[in-house]
Parts: C-alpha cells; structure tokens; sequence
C-alpha cells in the first residue's frame, strides 16, 4: 500500500529534483539565542514526516522557514511553489463564509465547484456557506485543511494542528488526515510534541534537540496501525527516552 | 446645557436601544440557570420594561405633580405637559421643521467630510510606514487641542454662515474617525495575515481581504463616538451664532424666556442623537453579520 516506505532514508543524497523538501546547512538565530544550527533535512514526494521535539526546539521555526514565514534564513531552503499550511488554530477569516475561505488566494475559474469538493472531502459539504465563528473547533480544523488541501500543494505543513483539539476530535482527525493524504499524495512535514500521533501517522519521525536533527526513526508498521503491539511499543520507547522520558 | 443634553440623551438610548439584547440576554441566562417550571425573577419583556422604565416614568410623574402644585415655575422648570403642548405648538406652527432641516443638513454635511477626512487620514497612516510618520504625530499633536476652542478662530476666518458650522463638525468628528480606524489597521490579527501570506495574497488581496475587513468594527466604533461628537459640536456652534436651526430656536427662546421651548430643543436634540445612533448600530449588523452575538451551540 505505502510504496515509501521501502524508500532509502533521506541522509542517503538525492538529486534535488527527486526531493519536495530540500534543507541544507539552515542556520537561524534569534540574538544570540542559535535556534536552528546547520540543519539538513530532506522530503521526498508523497512523504510524510513527523518532526518532534520539546518546546523551545526550534519546531515551528523550521516549519515556518519551509512556509516562506521567516524572513532571511541562512543556508539553502527548496520548497514547493504550492504549499499549503494548517497552524494550530484555524486562523479562518471570519468575515467570510467557508467556502470564501477554502478559495482564498486560489486562482482558478472553477473556484467554487474546487471549494465544494474539497469540504465534502473533509465532511462540511453542508456548511459551505457557514461563518467561521459558528464552526466546532474540530469544524474549523477541517476546513482550514479543505483550505490547506484545495490547492493541491506539493508539499503540506502541519503545525501541532490537533493540538487544541479534545481527544476523540483528535482521533478523527488523524485519520482523516492520512485518508486525504492517501487520495492527493502531498509530501507532508508534521510538527507535533505527540510521540503517538508521530507513530500513527508518519514514514519517518525526526527528533530535533538544540537547533538540528537529532535522531531519525524509520516507521515500518503497515497502515491503518494501531496503538499497540511491539513494534509499535519498541518505537514509542525509544522516541520517548530521547525526549527524556523514561517509560 | 451641553452636559445636560448629553445626560438626557445618554439616559434615552440607555433606557431604549441595549434593552432588546439585556432583554435577550437575561431571559437566555435566565431560563439556562432556573430549573423547569420555576419562575423567573427576570421575567420576560413587560416586567423588565417596566423595572427600567420606572425610573425615568417616575421622575417625570414627581416632576408633574410638583409643577401642578405650584412647587416650580413656569420660568424654570416648566410642566411636563406644557412641554408636549409647546412641542405640539412648533409642529403646527411650522417653526419645527425647517429649523430640524437645517440642524440635520449641518450635521450632515460636517459628518461626510469629518468621516471623509478621517478616513483617508487612517488608512494612509494605516497602511503605510511613510503616512505613519508623516500624519500620525501631527493629529496626535492637533487632537489634544479641544476643537470646540476654535470657533472663535473660525467666526474670524469663515465668518458667521453655514461654513464655520460644517467646518467644527467636521473637524470634531473627523478625529475619533481616524484614531480608531488607524489603530484597528494597526491591530489586525498577525495570524490572520499570515494565513493569508502562506496564501499566497498579492498585498492588495491582504489589504482587501484581511486588514480592511479586520479594521471595520473599529471604524463603526469611531463612527458612533463621530456622531457623538457632531452633534456637541452642532449645539455649541448654532448656539453661538446662527438665525436658524434648533440652536437658534433655543437662543431665541431664551431672549423671551419660554423655558418650555428651550426643553423642546433638548427633546429634539436627544431625539436626534439616539435615532442616528441606532442607525449606526443598523449598520453594524448588517455589516458584522459574521459575528455570532449568542452562539447556539
């Protein structure tokens, strides 16, 4: 089902052209605060990656970096040229209807047929015409996902974007999250604290600890996986001792 | 004079316009904190109208009574129903209406320029670094100065007709027009704009569709303060020096001491203020549609 999983990791060199992300040598700092220091990362098409790290790591730099967010960075940065991002809130305008929110920025003639299509995909086709402010909070999530996913980027950033979510919300929206990701086969770089959310959902899990990659997991588990099992419980060890948690 | 036109007319759209949504308001939380089949203490409409209205009501009856008595004079505080009927007097005489027209037509014209001016002052200021510097310091500097100190200064410049009038309104409401609308451009959700950068947004699209937008409930703000002040502004400049309009009615009946058409000016002016008032806020529900006022979930 995954073909990419059997795929070499990314320390193996590629050619760019083979890569959706490509970091080389990212060095960013805030004063003397050094946030990211000589990073490398690679993503190849179709991937999906989950970044971990404590707070303060240098996550959502390195995600903000890759959306065109932080200004300057030294080092080399190729991203896709369609990306699409989903923060940890919505961030829905909520002056305008749902459906106006999927095809913002969007230029095509088909733009509303394009905004149906993707909130029936993420199951809001009956709240095209909703405000924002009237959504769940799991609501919201998705249509800024429908929002994220109606361009059909190369490369799809998550940024702890279940985070403010309840429990059962979460669950549902991780598997929503690898069905659409099964159907338009974006690269996708998940930045999240959760060990388990990092396990259920991605190829390849990175630690980044003091500003770079520290550890790097391969996740061979077949798809849909569960919360259980030992390979499952092994992987969950180690991520969780370099997080300096000992289980 | 001034401050007791604002007292009543402060009191008037107190006791009319936020009742429906208290109204509102009460009943929802009361319903939601009192079991089934219990009676609420707030109870629906008629029993709330009449707590809140049985203040003014009360006042006025007290104000009757005493009047009938023969506790005040006609020549200071005149009858309640000597008021109405001196009212009634201004309507079929005629005398109400061209001098209202006039009074509006002031209001008018100074409000469209001070919303105008006040406008275009923000969003340059709003919008760009370079507006920034170049206006903000200078009105910052020019709204310390009441503006109402300057009408001697425009009798001399203007003269004594219709513009140094338009020109105190404007001025007066063009500042709280600015002030509002400049810092709601300046506090648009940074996240939002993000959003719309990660978007993909040409700057024209982001100003289009997140800061003006973002800035609009602010700017409806500064209009109500505006309509506020356009009409201290109005009763100060007629009163000053005019030969028409409501201040001038009231001037006029000052010299022959009718106290009673002197309150009819207040009544009016009170009646003006809140009817644009609520105008305003007609114009803010239309506007702000997107802000759900009771969540139903």
């Amino acid at each position: 089902m995954n073909m990419l999983i059997e795929a070499p990791p990314s320390g193996d060199v590629l050619s760019s052209t083979e890569l959706a992300v490509e970091v080389r040598g990212l060095t960013r700092r805030y004063g003397a605060n050094c946030v990211l220091r000589d990073l490398d990362l690679s993503i190849r098409p179709g991937e999906f990656v989950a970044l971990l790290g404590r707070s303060g790591s240098g996550k959502s730099t390195l995600l903000r970096t890759l959306a065109g967010l932080d200004a300057a960075p030294a080092g080399r940065v190729v991203a896709p040229g369609t990306l699409g991002v989903v923060f940890q809130e919505p961030r829905l305008l909520p002056w305008k209807r749902v459906w106006k929110n999927v095809i913002l920025g969007l230029r095509a003639p088909d733009a509303l047929a394009r905004a149906e299509a993707a909130l029936r995909e993420v199951g809001l086709g009956h709240r095209l015409n909703a405000w924002p402010l009237t959504l769940s909070g799991g609501e919201a999530q998705r249509a800024a996902l429908a929002r994220a996913l109606v361009r059909e980027p190369g490369l799809l950033l998550l940024d702890e974007p279940f985070a403010a979510l309840d429990a059962l919300t979460r669950l549902k929206m991780q598997e929503m999250v690898l069905e659409l990701w099964r159907v338009h086969r974006p690269a996708v770089l998940l930045v999240t604290h959760d060990v388990d959310e990092a396990l259920i959902l991605a190829d390849r899990v990175l630690m980044l600890e003091d500003g770079r990659i520290s550890l790097e997991v391969m996740v061979p588990m077949a798809r849909p996986r569960r919360h259980e099992g030992a390979a499952f419980g092994a992987l969950r060890r180690e991520l969780l001792g370099a997080l300096g948690v000992v289980v | 004079m001034t401050f007791v036109l604002r007292i009543l007319s402060i009191g008037a759209i107190d006791l009319v316009q936020y009742q429906p949504e208290l109204n509102m308001n009460l009943s929802v939380l009361a319903s939601a904190a009192l079991p089934r089949g219990t009676k609420s203490f707030a109870g629906p409409g008629a029993w709330l109208l009449l707590r809140r209205a049985a203040v003014p009501v009360g006042v006025v009856a007290v104000w009757q009574a005493a009047a009938g008595f023969g506790l005040t004079s006609p020549q200071t505080m005149p009858a309640p129903s000597m008021i109405v009927s001196s009212f009634w007097n201004l309507i079929v005489t005629g005398q109400l209406w061209p001098n209202l027209l006039i009074s509006l037509t002031r209001v008018v014209f100074g409000l469209a320029a001070g919303v105008a001016v006040g406008t275009v002052l923000g969003l340059a200021a709003g919008l760009s670094r370079l507006g920034e510097d170049m206006i903000d310091p200078s009105v910052q500097m020019a709204r310390t100065l009441p503006h109402l100190a300057l009408i001697p200064l425009m009798i001399l410049w203007f003269g004594i007709g219709e513009t140094p009038k338009i020109v105190i309104i404007a001025l007066g409401s063009s500042f709280p027009i600015y002030l509002n609308l400049y810092s709601a451009i300046r506090g648009a959700d940074r996240k939002l704009l993000e959003a719309g950068q990660v978007l993909g947004l040409t700057r024209a699209e982001t100003i289009l569709n997140v800061v003006l937008p973002a800035a609009l409930p602010g700017f409806l703000v500064g209009l109500r303060q505006a309509l506020g002040i356009a009409w201290i502004s109005l009763v100060v400049a007629e009163q000053i020096n005019a030969d028409a309009g409501i201040g001038y009615l009231v001037m006029n009946a000052r010299d022959f001491l009718q106290t009673d058409v002197i309150f009819d000016g207040l009544l009016v002016y009170a009646m003006l203020g809140l009817a644009t008032d609520r105008l305003v806020r007609r114009l803010e529900i239309t506007l702000l549609a997107w802000r759900p006022v009771l969540l139903d979930r």
